[in-house]
């Protein structure tokens, strides 16, 4: 099938300069200044298929926000090739826009004086929908996002989850096949959320809308996304399978012991359970003992059953591994094993 | 061509949105238009006319050029300069359409609700007032017209110079307020221009600003007429042809160093 998103060799410098310290230093920067350059964005690869639905997530200051910029056509790349819709976003950028979708959690694209409907009157005149279209598709969004009591009031009015449930429904109002959502629900609360998922989904599955999810809320990509682009310092860290993901960093599980004698000792355990395959972390208690262990019924079985035979304990808690916690491993290793 | 007439209508919508904004400048521009007819009541003293310009033509054109000025003004360098500095221009970006042609619709739909809601009303009201003379020619009302639409694209150009520069300035809060003070001296909206000195008179026929206010309010209070009101408006077609390579220029640099500031 045809790429709807090709990103070849994408690469984005910019130019920053330090400011020396001091008073002198001030001086001496309105002559001459240390320039350096960073690249934000470097050397990226990466291709989309249409219907897709991709998280590209990242850290802070990854490079998330600059390579979705290029992908839409505001930034121009330093170098590299970028093909999105069969079209080079920045060369041809009035007809490439007509294609796309864009929601940035940060900023409105509403027209915050005047009423929602007056801006979706002007968006519509703006991307060229025919009446006969826009009811079709948007009679649809606007029940779905439930936003109809709120069309005849200005944007400055609406609440957080209110004005991002229109965004969203403004980004859409042209039918695009791919959309980019940049931290659509930062600051919302979980029922806004939930149905803001759902939308998404329901889109996907009814127009095959591509979509290219950037966000800090794990629980987001896990509910929606297949796959996943990890991006730190400008680079492609891994890009797969969530579930890839999982099964590589996740696959155990963790066992929280509270026992009732606090002398216990990290010797004193594995003494107990010699045999099994396990690592004893201590927790933020000297009688709490976190045992990490695969993810495999007769070893957890074992290891409870000889600790608890061997040491009294007052508490026990199996947790599974959580997406964040591996996404946090990631971040801190900076690489992506297996 | 609907997308940007669209535009006018929304700033229609949001010139009403707040009401304070134009109650307050009604009164701002009466205070202003009564403050120079007094003023220049005082200069005159009992002389008939100065510079070949009588008392009714003076207060006639202190009150057309203050009107006029309702139309042509806008804020549109300001808001360039705004939407650069909090990033919001990126939105503009993801937009299919010509984000200055957009600005420009923004300034006119202001432009046309003052002309109709406050410079047509506000006329009537100051030529009860004060003593004004309006010209019975027809020819004069046409190149009145002609020469505020020019006057408008001009200014306009201007701001949107001035906006744009934001991009290589990064903040450039006291270049806009020096173009404002500029614009209201060299345009003849305080003075007109045959008041000045000879030398500044020269000067100032080699800088856009006098196709502003000066030519309108001229033609309007008769001052110009004949073949001197077609080569003034002639003089504003130059300047409205040759302020299009700056800010072409400027624009296809800007958009090569876009960088979006705040994330």
């Amino acid at each position: 099938m045809e790429n709807i998103i090709h990103v070849e060799q994408l690469r984005k410098e910019f130019k920053s300069y330090s400011s020396r310290s001091g008073l002198k230093g001030a001086f001496r920067d309105l002559f001459t200044r240390n320039y350096k350059i960073m690249p934000a964005v470097n050397d990226i690869s990466f291709q989309v298929q249409p219907g897709e639905m991709v998280g590209y997530i990242g850290e802070n200051g990854a490079g998330k926000s600059t390579s979705i910029k290029m992908l839409t056509g505001i930034l121009t790349p330093t170098s590299g090739m970028v093909s999105v819709n069969g079209m080079n976003p920045h060369k041809e950028r009035e007809r490439f826009v007509q294609t796309i979708g864009v929601v940035f959690g940060q900023r409105s694209q509403l027209w915050w004086d005047i009423a929602v409907q007056e801006s979706f009157r002007l968006l519509k005149k703006v991307y060229n929908v025919s009446d006969q279209a826009y009811k079709d598709h948007m009679e649809h969004v606007i029940e779905s996002l439930d936003i109809g009591p709120l069309l005849d009031k200005p944007v400055r009015k609406l609440s957080l989850g209110q004005r991002m449930r229109c965004e969203l429904a403004a980004a859409l109002l042209h039918n695009p096949t791919l959309l980019f959502l940049d931290e659509p629900t930062i600051g919302l609360d979980v029922l806004v959320k939930l149905k803001i998922r759902n939308f998404l989904k329901e889109m996907n599955e009814r127009y095959n809308t591509t979509i290219l999810l950037t966000t800090h809320d794990l629980s987001d990509i896990e509910a929606l996304c297949d796959r996943v682009i990890m991006l730190d310092e400008g680079s492609v860290i891994y890009d797969g399978k969530l579930a890839q993901l999982r099964s590589n960093w996740g696959e155990g599980k963790q066992i929280q012991f509270q026992f009732a004698d606090s002398n216990i000792t990290e010797l004193k355990l594995s003494m107990v359970c010699n045999e099994l395959p396990v690592e004893w972390v201590q927790g933020n208690r000297n009688n709490i003992w976190i045992a990490s262990v695969k993810n495999d019924e007769s070893v957890i079985s074992a290891l409870i059953g000889k600790v608890v035979a061997a040491h009294k304990i007052t508490d026990i808690k199996i947790q599974e591994i959580t997406t964040e916690e591996i996404i946090r491993n990631i971040y801190e290793e900076g690489i992506v094993y297996g | 061509m609907a997308k940007y007439i669209e535009m006018i209508r929304i700033r229609f919508l949001m010139m009403l949105a707040y009401r304070t904004n134009y109650y307050s400048g009604i009164l701002i521009y009466s205070i202003n238009i009564g403050a120079y007819y007094f003023l220049w009541g005082a200069i005159y003293g009992g002389s008939e006319s100065i510079e070949g310009i009588s008392v009714t033509q003076m207060t006639t054109y202190v009150a057309v050029a203050w009107m006029a000025r309702a139309f042509y003004f806008n804020n549109i360098d300001r808001e360039i300069a705004q939407e650069i500095k909090e990033g919001k221009v990126a939105i503009e970006f993801i937009r299919p359409y010509n984000y200055l042609v957009m600005k420009t619709m923004q300034g006119l739909g202001e432009g046309l609700f003052r002309l109709l809601f406050f410079s047509v009303p506000g006329m009537i009201i100051v030529a009860l007032v004060f003593p004004i003379s309006f010209s019975a020619s027809i020819e004069t009302w046409g190149y009145f017209a002609i020469a505020i639409i020019f006057s408008f694209i001009i200014n306009t150009q201007i701001n949107i110079l001035t906006g744009v520069l934001t991009f290589f300035l990064f903040n450039n809060d006291g270049l806009i307020r020096a173009k404002r003070v500029i614009i209201d001296l060299f345009s003849g909206l305080l003075l007109p221009i045959s008041f000045y000195p000879g030398w500044a008179q020269e000067l100032m026929n080699f800088l856009p600003f006098q196709a502003i206010s000066y030519i309108p309010s001229m033609i309007f209070t008769d001052g110009f007429a004949g073949s001197e009101a077609t080569q003034a408006i002639l003089f504003q077609i130059i300047w409205a042809l040759l302020l299009i390579i700056p800010i072409q220029l400027f624009w296809l640099f800007a958009k090569k160093r876009l960088v979006v500031q705040g994330g």
